[in-house]
Formats: structure tokens, sequence, C-alpha cells
């Protein structure tokens, strides 16, 4: 979509902003040898926001600081820690901006609300409808 | 020359909206009878007018006439024909020219072409359309004059970004607008039908071809869209939920939810307000994802054309039509009655499970989208992403399309459940057994894309259903489209669900001659070799891909530089197979010389566009039928008119 | 069946306004609301976590947590030599150096002759160099880019962060920082 002309305005834009030279980090490309391992890492990293490109996971980012960020959630998730862990621990640091999936506090909870509150709506605005109709098919 | 005579006819068009807005009004007065027939010819002389305009613009793009600071800033004398054709929208002023072109267009048509309509609702119609017109025609007119002439002439144009040269980019935005346009005229009908309180089946009629028109420019652009960030962006995903995409889509959502209500309201009378409601709805929906994208207020998503200023000016607009639109309803929807009754077993009642779903669906987006702007006014910053919008979608979205399989086969007005039942069997057991043998043989596949392969399969074939017993020829283009598009649905959410459960990625570091495999295919990097283009160089891989120990085909993913302006771009390489895609991208060598591959074996993931473009066909068609149909009825009309004209001259 | 519907209760009529009204109110406060575009860490009020860097430089030791609780407030500077802005900041770095504050630095994906080059063109106010090349300390508090500088209490907590180059006017915040931070 249009994102993708904002994929090309940064490439347009990245010679100003200077680059580092290193290689990126070690498992910043490379998967985990075990893959329910890696399967688990990807998991998480797909709803894991990039902080340098706002508006990507660090899954699909070129940019290195989500490669360096990759590197850590596969060292930890290889080290045997929890993927949820692994959020925690990055949202301590980054606040919940850092997480696309949406955590139990009480500033989500509208939100985690909403869809029972669409279907109360649409019931109460329908209910009448339809009792009515049957009253009168009952009646008539 | 062109520059002036296009920004005179555009003052000119202008000036006609408003006789147009005033005249129309008035004639709904008692006395202003007299001006009622100037109101159509205004229309269409107006749709002209802006057309000529248009044109004007066109050519000074094509020749490129750089004393204009819109072509010196936005065009260059080298570019190819079809860019400079494409900058002519490419750009805020040239975009929101092309905007008011096909409104003013679609007003002139509807006054030429419309006679179902009651004449004063046809005349509120289109001075609700002027009045529309006159905020864009205010916004293009006074703060982004696309004819401004510059006081020396530009030596060469600006406009040479080659990364900006691409033809998905040059087309997707102007098919989008088109629909949101579209959208425009349904809401212009709304606002008619709502003043003159003729809120009944010829309004339905009236305004469903426009429904549909919009809605197969929204999910072509939709479509292509997502296919076209898939291959450009370099990961392998098709859709982020992004403020951007999310904006595309929910003029989209609201368009089929009014598409299918105004189908109850031309057929059988009912759903008159809630159509009515739609329909100021669907239009709010492109002015706010306009909105969205232009003003940049969603942090910092898209860096292109965000202008806060433009975006006060769309929001202004925003507060004007959707505000008077909304207190309009408020003020008459009492006076709308629903109209005719039906019982909780018919096509009307699943037509409105299918509404309240699509609204669902459209509510959660729009609060999502939202919701991070809404927490920040509390001092928290949150995200929202795929983790809520995947799950909380389709916990509206499933049921809808079991609907979906049950709801075209009921009667109008009260049907008997088993009648169907039968019928509806077959593909529920088809859904049943693609979840259990997905289960069984997939035990590690998440729950989501099980339930989404079962139940796009079961739509895929569930949706052939209705031409079960009809003959097949006589069979109305209408119930073909309606096939083909929900056929569609099935479809990409079964090529969708399948991506997301099955793909396989393989990231790798290779040597020339290196071996790797992602899921049935083996890979081999034959050759990495430089190559030049017009305008960059790029280190090319050469590999070959073989599925399954079958012939290999070769595939050459790029990594290009570009020279100017400098930058770098990946440029993946697909292979298409029936029941999959390969995707292969080219990434930085590293310190030992290996290179940086990266893989991803997507099964069936093409049948999610092509079921896209499958919608978008099957809309085309119920569009030709319908108009097929309004033509045969008033060349009907005609002959019994003239027929009754010649019997009274017997007389 | 016939039309005579009873009319619906007019607060369900006007819901559709108050969406929106609510909708635009939001809209018109993002529009106009200070540009907050940055992401703040949350770290901020907590120890700094375990680390032990190497030394990124030949002239400056490494970097530890145990090294940085001195008893005395202190600057943690995160910053590249491939980082312009970082460049811009050096004159005051090494104004507060003057001034008898004590810098560390760490170094996010450097090497070492860039660094050095970098050290030798804009001045080094730094006591030590941490070589961080995998971004984990700048990820262990909560950094998000470069420069950032972060006042560190006697105790090792983190007191306050400063987010992108520190310009000449806000030297005088940085002093106020780590005198508050003393308490």
């Amino acid at each position: 979509m249009k994102r993708l002309i904002l994929a090309l305005m940064l490439l347009f834009a990245a010679p100003v902003v200077a680059q580092d030279q290193l290689p990126p980090a070690p498992l910043a490309y490379k998967q985990l040898d075990d893959p329910a391992q890696e399967a688990k890492a990807q998991r998480l990293m797909e709803t894991l926001r990039c902080l340098k490109c706002q508006s990507q996971s660090i899954a699909d980012s070129d940019a290195p600081m989500a490669g360096d960020m990759r590197h850590q959630v596969r060292t930890r998730i290889a080290a045997g820690e929890d993927p949820e862990a692994i959020r925690a621990w990055l949202i301590e640091r980054y606040g919940d901006y850092v997480s696309y999936a949406p955590q139990n506090k009480p500033i989500m909870w509208p939100l985690f609300a909403a869809p029972l509150v669409f279907l109360l709506i649409a019931a109460l605005l329908l209910r009448g409808r339809f009792r009515r109709v049957k009253v009168k098919e009952d009646t008539a | 020359m062109i520059a002036e005579i296009g920004l005179a006819v555009l003052w000119m068009a202008a000036a006609l909206a408003l006789l147009q807005l005033f005249a129309g009004f008035s004639a709904l007065r008692p006395g202003g009878a007299v001006l009622a027939g100037i109101v159509r010819p205004l229309a269409v002389i107006q749709g002209l007018l802006v057309g000529i305009s248009f044109v004007c613009l066109i050519t000074l793009f094509l020749e490129t006439d750089l004393s204009v600071k819109l072509v010196a800033a936005n065009s260059h004398s080298m570019k190819p024909f079809i860019f400079k054709l494409a900058g002519t929208w490419g750009n805020h002023e040239g975009s929101m020219l092309l905007w008011i072109t096909v409104m003013a267009m679609s007003g002139g048509v509807v006054a030429l072409v419309e006679k179902r309509l009651r004449e004063d609702t046809l005349l509120a119609t289109l001075a609700g359309q002027a009045f529309v017109s006159l905020g864009f025609y205010a916004f293009l007119l006074l703060s982004s004059n696309p004819f401004e002439r510059l006081p020396e002439p530009a030596p060469e144009g600006q406009g040479l970004n080659p990364l900006l040269q691409d033809v998905g980019l040059a087309f997707h935005p102007p098919t989008l607008y088109v629909g949101y346009v579209g959208l425009s005229v349904a809401f212009s009908f709304a606002i008619g039908a709502l003043i003159t309180r003729d809120v009944g089946p010829s309004f339905a009629r009236a305004m469903r071809p426009w429904v549909l028109g919009a809605w197969i420019f929204l999910t072509v652009g939709i479509t292509a869209g997502s296919y076209w960030a898939y291959y450009t962006l370099g990961w392998g995903g098709w859709w982020f939920w992004d403020p951007v995409e999310n904006a595309s889509l929910m003029p989209w959502l609201a368009a089929t939810a009014l598409l299918h209500s105004s189908s109850v309201l031309a057929s059988r009378n009912a759903l008159r307000a809630w159509t009515v409601m739609l329909g100021v709805i669907a239009f709010s929906m492109s002015m706010v994802g306009t909105f969205l994208v232009r003003s940049g207020i969603l942090t910092s998503v898209h860096a292109f054309a965000v202008d806060p200023e433009r975006g006060s000016f769309i929001l202004a607009l925003l507060a004007i039509y959707i505000g008077g639109a909304l207190a309009l309803f408020g003020i008459r929807a009492s006076t709308v009655t629903e109209g005719e009754r039906f019982s909780l077993f018919s096509r009307e009642a699943s037509l409105v499970f299918n509404n309240v779903m699509l609204c669902g669906i459209l509510g959660i987006v729009l609060l999502g989208t939202l919701y991070p702007l809404m927490t920040e006014a509390f001092g928290a910053k949150v995200s929202v992403g795929p983790p809520y919008f995947n799950p909380v979608s389709a916990i509206f979205a499933i049921p809808m399309m079991l609907m979906m399989g049950v709801g075209p086969l009921l009667r109008w007005r009260k049907d008997r459940p088993s009648r169907i039942t039968a019928t509806v069997a077959i593909p529920a057991l088809i859904v049943a057994l693609v979840l259990l043998g997905v289960v069984v043989l997939f035990p590690s596949a998440r729950l989501l894309p099980m339930l989404g392969i079962a139940v796009g399969i079961g739509l895929a074939i569930g949706s052939w259903l209705p031409l079960r017993g009809r003959n097949l020829r006589r069979t109305p283009l209408a119930v073909w489209g309606m096939v083909l598009a929900h056929c569609g649905i099935g479809v990409a959410l079964f090529g969708a669900a399948s991506e997301s459960a099955f793909s396989v990625e393989r990231l790798a570091a290779m040597n020339i001659g290196d071996t790797q495999s992602v899921g049935p295919i083996a890979l081999k990097l034959e050759a990495m070799e430089p190559v030049a283009g017009p305008n960059w160089t790029a280190i090319e891989a050469t590999i070959s891909a073989s599925y399954k120990g079958g012939p290999p085909v070769t595939l050459h993913p790029q990594a290009r530089t570009f020279s100017s302006p400098p930058g770098e771009r990946t440029e993946s390489a697909l292979h298409t197979r029936w029941n999959g895609q390969l995707y292969a991208v080219l990434g930085d060598e590293g310190d030992d010389g290996r290179w940086q591959m990266r893989f991803w074996w997507k099964p069936f993931v093409p049948l999610l566009w092509l079921g896209g473009l499958l919608v978008a066909f099957g809309g085309l068609l119920a569009l030709l039928g319908r108009v097929a149909e309004d033509v045969k009825r008033v060349r009907l009309l005609d002959k019994i008119a003239f027929r009754k004209a010649q019997q009274d001259m017997l007389k | 069946m016939s039309e005579d519907t009873p009319k619906r209760s007019s607060l369900a009529i006007w819901l559709p306004l108050a969406l929106f009204g609510a909708f635009f109110v939001l809209v018109i406060w993002g529009l106009y609301r200070p540009a907050d575009r940055e992401v703040v860490s949350a770290f901020v009020g907590k120890p700094l976590p375990q680390f032990n860097l190497p030394a990124a430089t030949a002239e400056r030791p490494g970097l530890s947590t145990a090294e940085m609780i001195t008893g005395k407030p202190r600057l943690l500077n995160v910053f590249a030599s491939w980082c312009v802005p970082c460049a811009a900041e050096a004159p005051q770095l090494e104004a507060l150096r003057q001034r008898g504050v004590e810098i560390d630095g760490v170094a996010i994906r450097d090497r070492r002759e860039d660094l050095d080059r970098f050290l030798g063109n804009y001045g080094n106010p730094f006591a030590r160099i941490g070589k961080d090349d995998l971004s984990e300390v700048q990820v262990g508090i909560g950094s998000s880019g470069v420069p950032e500088t972060f006042v560190i209490d006697g105790k090792g907590v983190i007191r306050y962060q400063h987010l992108g180059e520190i310009r000449p006017e806000d030297v005088a915040l940085i002093l106020r920082k780590l005198q508050e931070a003393q308490s």
C-alpha cells in the first residue's frame, strides 16, 4: 500500500542519515537451528515494533537496530526464555509502545471490550424489530 | 495559454457548481420550479468544464511546460511518457484536480441518465453533489492552484526521482481515489433522499450502480496495493494493519455493507434508514481515510504527502459534510420508516447479519487505528497491531463468511430452515472435514489460519450453490456476479490463511555453488554478477530452484543502487507455481564473502490476489447486469410512451 | 406487513453524530498537539542493568555497571561516529566535562578506526567508552536512537533521559538534573 511509498521515501532519504558500517549481529539474519524455537522467535518478532522505523515489526525491517533486537530475541529464545518474558523485558524498557500485542492493562480494556459493545449495540437495535415481527405473525 | 485556460474553466466550473447548488435547492421550494430546468444542464456543463481543465493539466505535463510551478516541481523533460502522464495526478494539486474531475463528471452522468428517481429527489441529489464539490473547488482554487505559473520558467524539472517511477505507484492511488469519489455520489444520493424524504427502492436502484462501481475500484486498488507492497518491501508480508492500509480498507468495508443493504432496499423496500446511514458512512470513511493519510496524524507512519495544513482543510470539509449529513440524518431519520418487515429467517435477515458483521469489522479497524491516538491523550503510548486486529476481526468475519454460504439460498421475506438444510449440508460437511484434516495433519498450526482454510474452502465451493437448479443461460448477470464475488472472498481467505499457516522461511549466507532448501524447493546459488539499468547498477544473483527434484527454474533477485538521487533498493524475485510462490531476496555481502539470502515458500499465496481480482470481476459482472437491466427498462418505458403518443395522435 | 413501523428512539439516531463529534475532537487535539515522535525510555528511575562492555578505543577503558556506581552522579552518553548529531553535541559534552562532570560513553555499532577519527576530530570528553556492537546496553536501558544522554546517580539509578543531541541551551538543564541526582 502507500506504506511502500514510505519505504521508498525512506530509502530516498537514506543517504542523509548516516548508517553504520558494521556487519549485522550474528543472529539478525540467521535462524535458530531448532525449528520449534525459531518459530517461537519468529512469532514474537512479528509482534515487536521496530523503534527506528516506527511502523514496521522488527521481523520485517532492515534497520540495524531491528537486526540487533532480532539477535537479542533469538539469543534469549535459544537460552530457553519464554517469549512473553522477553516481551515483558522489552516493555519494561520501552513501554507498551514496543509491543504490537495490546497488553492487559486498564487503558487497553476499552479496546478489548469494543467487539462485545458492538455486538450488544447491534443486538439492542435489532431486538425490537424481530421481536415485533414475531408478535405480529403470531397474532396474525 | 493552456494553463490560463485550465484555470479559467476551473473557476467557471466552480461558479456553475455554486449556481447548481442554489438552483437545485430553490427548485425544491414552492415557486422555485422555474429554476428546476437548468439544474441538469448545469451539472453536465460543469462536468465538461472540469474535464477540459484536467485535459489542460495533462497537456502541460506531457509538454513539460516548465513555466508552470507544478510541472517544474514534479516532472522532468527526460521522463518516460507514462510517468509524465502519471505525474499529472502524482502530486497533491493534481490528485485534487483528478478527484474533482471524477466527481463533476459523475454528477454530469447522473444528470444525463438518471430517470427513475423522483425529479425533486434528483434535484436535491445534484444540489448535494454541488455542495460537496464546492468544498473541493475551494480547496483547489484557494490553497492549491495546479496552474500556478513561475515568475521565471525553470531550466529543468525536479521530478526525476527514479525510485518514484514505478507503474504501481502511478496507478494505485488514482484507483483508490476513483473509488472514494464514487462513494461521494452515493453520499449525494443519500442526502437528496433525506432532504425530500424519498428513501425508497428507486433511490436504492439509482444509487446502486455508483456504489458498485466505486466498490470495484476500491477492491482492485486494495488488491493491487497489497500485491505491490508484498513484492516491493522484500519481507514477504502483504498486510500489516498499518494505519494507511486500514484507511483504504475502511471505505471498502462500508461500501460492501452499503452494496448489500441497498440491494435489500431496491428489491424489498426494507432497511431504509440503515441504507441512508451507510451511504453517509461510506463516504465519511473515504474522507477519514484521506485525512488520516494526508495529515500524518498517526505517528510518522508515512512521510509521504504529509501536510498538517492540508490535513486541517480536509478535516474542515469532513466536519461540514459528515457532521452536516449526520445532523440531517438525526432530524429526518425519525420520519423515515423502516419499510417492509421480514422474518428472522429470510434473505433480508441474513443480509442484516452480514451488514452488522461488516460494520463490526469496520468499527474494530477504525477503533484500533485511532486507539494509539486516544491513549496518547491520556499520556500512554501504545501500539495496536496484528495480534489485536487478526483475532478480533475474525470474531466478526468468520460468522459472516459462514452466513455468506447460507444467505443467498434463502428466500426473501420468509423462509423455512428445512428447505435449505440439505443444500447447506454439503459445504458444511466440507468445512468440517477440512478442519478435521488440517487439525490432524498439521497439529502445530494456529487456530485462526486453520479456521480460515476450512471456511475459505467451504465458501469457495458453497458460493456456487445459488446456481443449483437454475437455468444457467437465463441466470441474470448480477447473480453470476454475486456468486463469483463470494467465491473470490473464499479463495482469497484460503490463500491468506494458507500463507500464514504454512509459509516456510529460510535465511542463509551463501557462497556461489552453495545449496539450500526452503520447504519443498531445492536452491542453488549459481552466480553473482553486476548488471546495469538506465539509472541504477545492481548486483544480481542467479539462483536455480527446483520443486521436489523437478526441472530447475532460474530466479534473479537484485540489490540495486541508484545514482540520482542516491538510494538502494532490493528487487525481490518471484517464481509462481499453481500451488504456491517462491520468494527470493538478495541481502548484503558478509565479511566472509558470503551473501545474505532470504527465501520463502508460500503455499497458495497467489490465490489471495487472484481471489481479490475475482471479487472485483464479480462486481463488474453485477454492474454490467444492472446497467443492462436499466437500459432495457428505459427502452421499454420509451416504447410504451411512444405507443401511447401514437394512439393519442390517432384519436 | 404495513409500513407503520414505530419510530426508533431518538437517542440511537443521534449516536452517529455524537461518535463523529468525539472523533473530531480527538483528531483536532491530535493535529495541534506538540509533536511528540520520540520513544521515551520507560527505564528512567530504575537501576542500570548489569553489563560489561569491552573498550571501544585504545585510549579509554571499557565500561561496566560496577564502575559506574561511584557515589557521584555522572552522564552516560550513547553515541556513534556515524551519527551526525553526535558530532554536533561534542562541544556541549566538552563544556560539561570542563565543569567537572564525568561522562561515560557507549559507542553503538562502531569500528575502532572510525571512532578514533571521530574522537580526533571532535574531542574526547569520555572517561570510559564501552563498545556496544549488538546494541545490548542501548536496548538494556531503553534507548532507541543516537545520541541519547542519561543521568545516572551515585547508586547507579537512571534519573533522566535526554533525547537527541545536547544543544548549547540544554547544558544548564543537564547540570540541574545532575544536581537533582545528587540528593
